[in-house]
């Protein structure tokens, strides 16, 4: 089911301004392919669309590392207590 | 944290009407059988139905983190949304027998999380910045282009500088990983959903368009000016690194 839109850009040849605002339309795999096309050759050709793309990617892994926000210690224990009397009771 | 409000209620266990917090296309009737499941979950709901405690820790523990990021996303206080989270999980438990395994056990559950916080947003008169993907500007400022009148309208005055490698053993101890989370933190909320889902808890963009009932499109926006923000927000950072 995948209708989105196909992003279509109608020059030639990508400029790098045009580059760094398909990157997520790229990464998502949702631009159409005489884009893509012209999205590949211009980063294999380019120096700093390609070291754009790397960080990008460094930026993911660094928000992949931040800590996560847990449950408090009482919540995730009356969720507990709540799971045993679920079981209980029965479904 | 004293607890008062919607999961203190929902702790009861006994009245709570969960109709509003399940999808239609997962109703949950009093079936004599629960539906017969296939795929991944298969073992993990059946451990459930079982009362395996361990299992339920496990998922607790795990999907906790992106509940409260989702159920955030709607309501006014970290409070209001570990409210919606105990809630949702006991709606989810309640509705286990009726869960068909049309989509993932951790999206149904997040699903039920955002429909009870939409309900105490609606509460809480809170209108939900859904709708507004934020401020959108260039992903790099334009100036880090030539103009018009240049060689090479449109491309790099100067090529970014290649950031250094950061292991993987020394991500939380540097500066980066503060910056990274100051500007996540600073996102505009519809913004910090997507990324926090995406980048951080691993959704699929199908995953969060379902929960948070946006389009595809809606969600590449945010997605984009999310990462392009936090990149131009660590990039100073990373500059200075690299000239000293």
């Amino acid at each position: 089911m995948r209708l989105w839109r196909r992003r279509r850009i109608s020059t030639p040849g990508l400029t790098c301004n045009e580059v760094v605002e398909l990157v997520t339309d790229y990464l998502e795999g949702c631009l159409d392919a005489p884009t893509r096309a012209r999205f590949e050759t211009h980063i294999s050709l380019c120096d700093g669309c390609s070291e754009y793309i790397e960080q990008l990617a460094k930026t993911r892994a660094l928000v992949g590392a931040l800590h996560e926000e847990h449950l408090s210690e009482p919540a995730r224990h009356r969720l507990m207590s709540a799971f045993h009397d679920w079981r209980e009771q029965g479904p | 944290m004293v607890l008062s409000g919607p999961a203190h209620q929902a702790l009861q266990l006994k009245n709570i009407s969960f109709a509003a917090s399940v999808n239609p296309s997962d109703p949950v009737p009093s079936p004599v059988r629960p539906p017969a499941l296939s795929g991944p979950d298969i073992e993990l709901v059946n451990a459930l139905r079982r009362g395996d405690t361990a299992a339920f820790g496990r998922i607790v523990d795990e999907w906790s983190p992106t509940m409260l990021r989702v159920a955030r996303y709607y309501v006014r206080s970290d409070a209001s949304a570990e409210d919606v989270v105990q809630e949702a999980w006991v709606a989810a438990l309640k509705g286990l027998q009726g869960f068909e395994g049309r989509s993932s056990l951790r999206t149904w559950a997040l699903r039920i999380v955002a429909n009870i916080a939409r309900t105490l947003a609606i509460k809480e008169g809170r209108s939900s910045s859904l709708a507004d993907p934020g401020p959108g500007g260039p992903a790099v400022a334009r100036q880090r282009f030539q103009g018009p009148g240049e060689p090479h309208p449109g491309s790099w005055r100067e090529a970014p500088a290649p950031w250094p490698s950061l292991p993987e053993s020394q991500v939380l101890a540097s500066e980066a990983y503060e910056v990274v989370r100051e500007a996540v933190g600073t996102l505009p909320e519809a913004q910090r959903t997507v990324i926090t889902l995406r980048d951080l808890d691993g959704l699929s963009s199908e995953e969060v368009c379902d929960v948070l009932g946006i389009t595809a499109g809606h969600q590449r926006v945010l997605l984009h000016r999310a990462r392009a923000t936090v990149r131009t927000r660590v990039e100073p950072y990373f500059a200075a690194r690299s000239r000293s």
